[in-house]
C-alpha cells in the first residue's frame, strides 16, 4: 500500500469516527443531520458531474420532488419512513429517466440549460400540484417509527438512521465509480468520440448516470423531509440547483470527499450568517462561486490533492 | 363574436399580451446568442442585466427627475458600462476554458446583482409609470389597443432587425462574425479581437437593459424580475437554436404567441407551455428549429 493510499484510509477512519461521536461532542444533531443530507445531495451531483462530465443545472427537481413524495406518503398515507424514503427515492430516479432521456440529446452548456428549464416545469408543476400544498408546501411531516417498530422522534436515534443512510450511499457512489461501469463513464467525461469510436453506447451510459444521480439525490431529498419535517418550494427552486452546484465546487468537483466537504462550508455558513446579515447570505454565495470560478476551480480537496501530487513529484 | 367559445376582446387581449412578452423573449435571446456566438459564454446574467435596466430606469426618475425618454436612452447605456466592467473584470479570464465556468461564473454574478437589490429595495415591486404620451388606447375597431403595448413591440422589432441588418450587412458585423468562425485568424489580421468581444458583452448587456426599461411600466421593478424570465428564454434559446439570429426573433415572438394563447384557453398550463415545447422539439430536432447540428 503506498503512503498516499495509507493517507488516506487514515482520513476516512478519522472522518468515520467524528461521525459516529459527533452528537456526543455536543453537535447539535439537527444540524449536523442537515449536513448530511446535503453532502448525500452533492456527493449524488458530483457523481454527475465529477465523473461523468455532465453538468445538470437541475438537481433540484429531484431533490425537491423526492422531498414532497416522502412527505406526502409519511403524513397522508401514514407510510414508515424508511418505506417512503424508499418511495423519494424511486420517484426522483423515474423523473430523472425521462429527463435525462430528453437531456442528454444535446451536450455541454445546452445540456445544463435544458436541464435547468425542465426543472422549472417540474417547479411550476409542485407549484400548482394539489398534493404539494402550494405555496405552503408539507408542514409538519412527522418522523415516524423506523420499519414501525423504533420511534425516531429522539433526535439521537434520528442521528444514527441519517448517518447510516449517508455511509452506504457514500460507499455505493464509491462502489459505482470505481466500477468498470465508473470507469466508462470517466472515458466519457475525458473524451467522449473516443468512447463511441471504441464501441460503447454512449447515450446509455450517461443516462444511467443520470438516472442513479438523480435517485440518490432523491433520497437525499426524502432523508431531508424527515429531518426537518417540512418539504417546501424552496427545495424544487432553482436556487437550490446553484447550491448544490456550488458544494460541489467548492470542494471539489470530481473527487471523492470534495463535495461532502463544500456542502459543510456552505450549510455552516448559512447557518452563521441567516440571522446576522439577512439576504446578504445570496451575495456571499455569489461572491464565493465567482471567487471559486476565477482562483480555485480545483476546490478545497481537488487543491489539496494537487498539492500533494507536486510535494510528492519535487521529492522524487 | 367569439373565437372558439372566447370573447374576441379577451382573445385579442391575451394575445396582444403573448406579443409583448414574445418580444422581450426575442431581445434577450438574441443578447444571449450574440454573448455566446463570440465569447462561448451563456450569460445567466441576462436576466440580473435586464433587471438593472429597469431599475436604472425607476432610480433616474425616482432620485434624478428623468423621464421615461432620458432612461430609454440613458439606462441601456449603463448596464452596458457595467456588462464591459464585468467583461473586463471577470469574463476576460475563463475564455481559454471550458463554456461551463462561463455559466457559472455568471449565475454567480446573477445571484450577488439580485441578492444586493433585494437588500436594497426589497422584494415587493416598484411602480414605474407609462409616460404620458404613451399612455391610453386606440380603438382598433374590433379592439381596444393599449399605446404603450403597441410601442415595446414596436420598439423591440426595430431593435431585433437593426441589430441582425448590423451584424448581416454591415461591415463591423462582418468582423463580429468572423470572430464567431475564427477569433485568432481573425486577430492576425489587424482586428482588435479582445476590445471587440469587449464591446459585444456590453451591446449584449445594453439589449438587455434596454429591455429592462421597456418592461418597467409594464410589470413591477422588482430584484427577482429577471431570473424567473431567463430561465424561460434559456428555453427559447434551446428551441430555437442559438445558430441564426432572425431565428431567435421569431422563435421568441412565436413562444410568446403560443404562451397568450395557452393563457386564454388552458391557463393552469400557461406557465410551463414554453418548456414543454422544449421537450417536444428536444425529440425531433435537438438542434432546435433554426440550429445546426456541429
Amino acid at each position: 500500500m503506498t503512503h498516499a493510499k495509507t493517507l488516506t484510509r487514515i482520513t476516512y477512519l478519522v472522518l468515520l469516527a467524528l461521525l459516529l461521536t459527533a452528537p456526543m461532542l455536543g453537535l447539535y444533531p439537527v444540524f449536523v443531520m442537515k449536513l448530511l443530507c446535503f453532502a448525500l445531495f452533492a456527493c449524488a451531483f458530483n457523481l454527475l458531474l465529477g465523473f461523468t462530465g455532465l453538468l445538470s443545472f437541475g438537481h433540484a427537481a429531484f431533490f425537491g420532488s423526492a422531498a414532497y413524495v416522502t412527505g406526502w406518503f409519511v403524513k397522508s398515507q401514514g407510510w414508515t419512513p424508511e418505506m417512503a424514503i424508499v418511495a423519494g427515492g424511486v420517484s426522483a430516479g423515474l423523473i430523472g429517466l425521462v429527463v435525462g432521456l430528453v437531456a442528454i440529446r444535446r451536450q455541454g452548456i445546452y445540456f445544463a440549460m435544458i436541464t435547468l428549464a425542465i426543472a422549472q416545469m417540474i417547479y411550476f408543476v409542485c407549484l400548482q400540484a394539489s398534493f404539494t400544498g402550494g405555496e405552503d408546501g408539507l408542514q409538519g411531516v412527522p418522523r415516524g417509527d423506523l420499519f414501525g417498530l423504533i420511534s425516531l422522534q429522539s433526535d439521537t436515534t434520528l442521528y444514527y438512521f441519517v448517518a447510516t443512510v449517508f455511509v452506504l450511499s457514500f460507499l455505493a457512489i464509491g462502489r459505482v465509480v470505481n466500477s468498470p461501469f465508473g470507469q466508462v463513464l470517466k472515458m466519457i467525461r475525458e473524451n467522449e468520440p473516443r468512447a463511441v469510436s471504441l464501441g460503447y453506447q454512449v447515450d446509455r451510459y450517461k443516462l444511467v448516470a443520470f438516472v442513479l444521480s438523480a435517485a440518490l439525490a432523491g433520497v437525499a431529498g426524502s432523508l431531508k423531509t424527515i429531518v426537518m419535517g417540512f418539504a417546501t418550494l424552496t427545495d424544487v427552486h432553482w436556487s437550490m440547483s446553484g447550491e448544490v452546484i456550488l458544494m460541489t465546487l467548492l470542494g471539489g468537483v470530481g473527487t471523492f470527499f470534495g463535495p461532502v466537504f463544500g456542502s459543510g462550508i456552505v450549510i455552516s455558513l448559512q447557518n452563521l450568517l441567516a440571522d446576522k446579515v439577512g439576504s446578504w447570505v445570496t451575495v456571499i454565495i455569489g461572491v464565493i462561486f465567482v471567487l471559486c470560478v476565477l482562483t480555485f476551480r480545483k476546490g478545497v480537496v481537488g487543491e489539496l490533492q494537487a498539492f500533494r501530487e507536486r510535494r510528492r513529484r519535487a521529492a522524487l | 363574436m367569439d373565437i372558439f367559445g372566447i370573447p374576441h376582446q379577451a382573445f385579442l387581449g391575451q394575445l396582444l399580451l403573448g406579443l409583448v412578452n414574445g418580444a422581450f423573449y426575442a431581445m434577450l435571446s438574441l443578447g444571449l446568442a450574440v454573448i455566446f456566438g463570440l465569447l462561448g459564454i451563456v450569460n445567466f446574467a441576462h436576466g440580473a442585466l435586464y433587471m438593472l435596466g429597469a431599475f436604472a430606469a425607476w432610480i433616474l426618475f425616482d432620485q434624478f427627475g428623468l423621464n421615461y425618454w432620458y432612461a430609454l436612452v440613458l439606462a441601456p447605456l449603463i448596464v452596458g458600462a457595467i456588462g464591459v466592467a464585468i467583461e473586463r473584470l471577470f469574463l476576460k479570464h475563463l475564455y481559454k476554458l471550458d463554456p461551463l465556468y462561463g455559466l457559472l461564473l455568471t449565475f454567480g454574478l446573477a445571484l450577488i446583482l439580485e441578492g444586493v437589490f433585494r437588500e436594497l429595495y426589497g422584494v415587493s415591486g416598484q411602480n414605474y409609470n407609462v409616460p404620458e404620451q404613451l399612455s391610453g388606447a386606440t380603438d382598433l375597431g374590433f379592439m381596444i389597443l393599449p399605446n404603450y403595448r403597441a410601442w415595446v413591440v414596436l420598439v423591440s422589432l426595430v431593435v431585433c432587425l437593426g441589430t441582425w441588418y448590423l451584424i448581416e450587412r454591415t461591415r463591423l458585423g462582418a468582423y463580429l462574425r468572423a470572430g464567431t468562425e475564427n477569433a485568432p485568424l481573425v486577430q492576425t489580421f489587424g482586428i482588435n479581437v479582445p476590445l471587440m468581444v469587449m464591446l459585444t458583452y456590453g451591446a449584449g448587456a445594453g439589449l438587455a437593459g434596454l429591455a429592462g426599461v421597456l418592461a418597467a411600466p409594464i410589470i413591477q421593478v422588482s430584484p427577482l424580475m429577471g431570473s424567473n424570465l431567463i430561465i424561460v428564454v434559456f428555453a427559447v434559446v434551446v428551441i430555437g437554436g442559438m445558430g441564426s439570429i432572425l431565428g431567435s426573433v421569431l422563435t421568441g415572438l412565436g413562444l410568446g404567441l403560443i404562451e397568450g394563447m395557452t393563457r386564454v384557453f388552458y391557463p393552469e398550463a400557461s406557465s410551463i407551455v414554453v418548456f414543454v415545447i422544449m421537450v417536444l422539439v428536444l425529440m425531433v430536432r435537438p438542434a432546435g428549429l433554426f440550429g445546426k447540428e456541429n
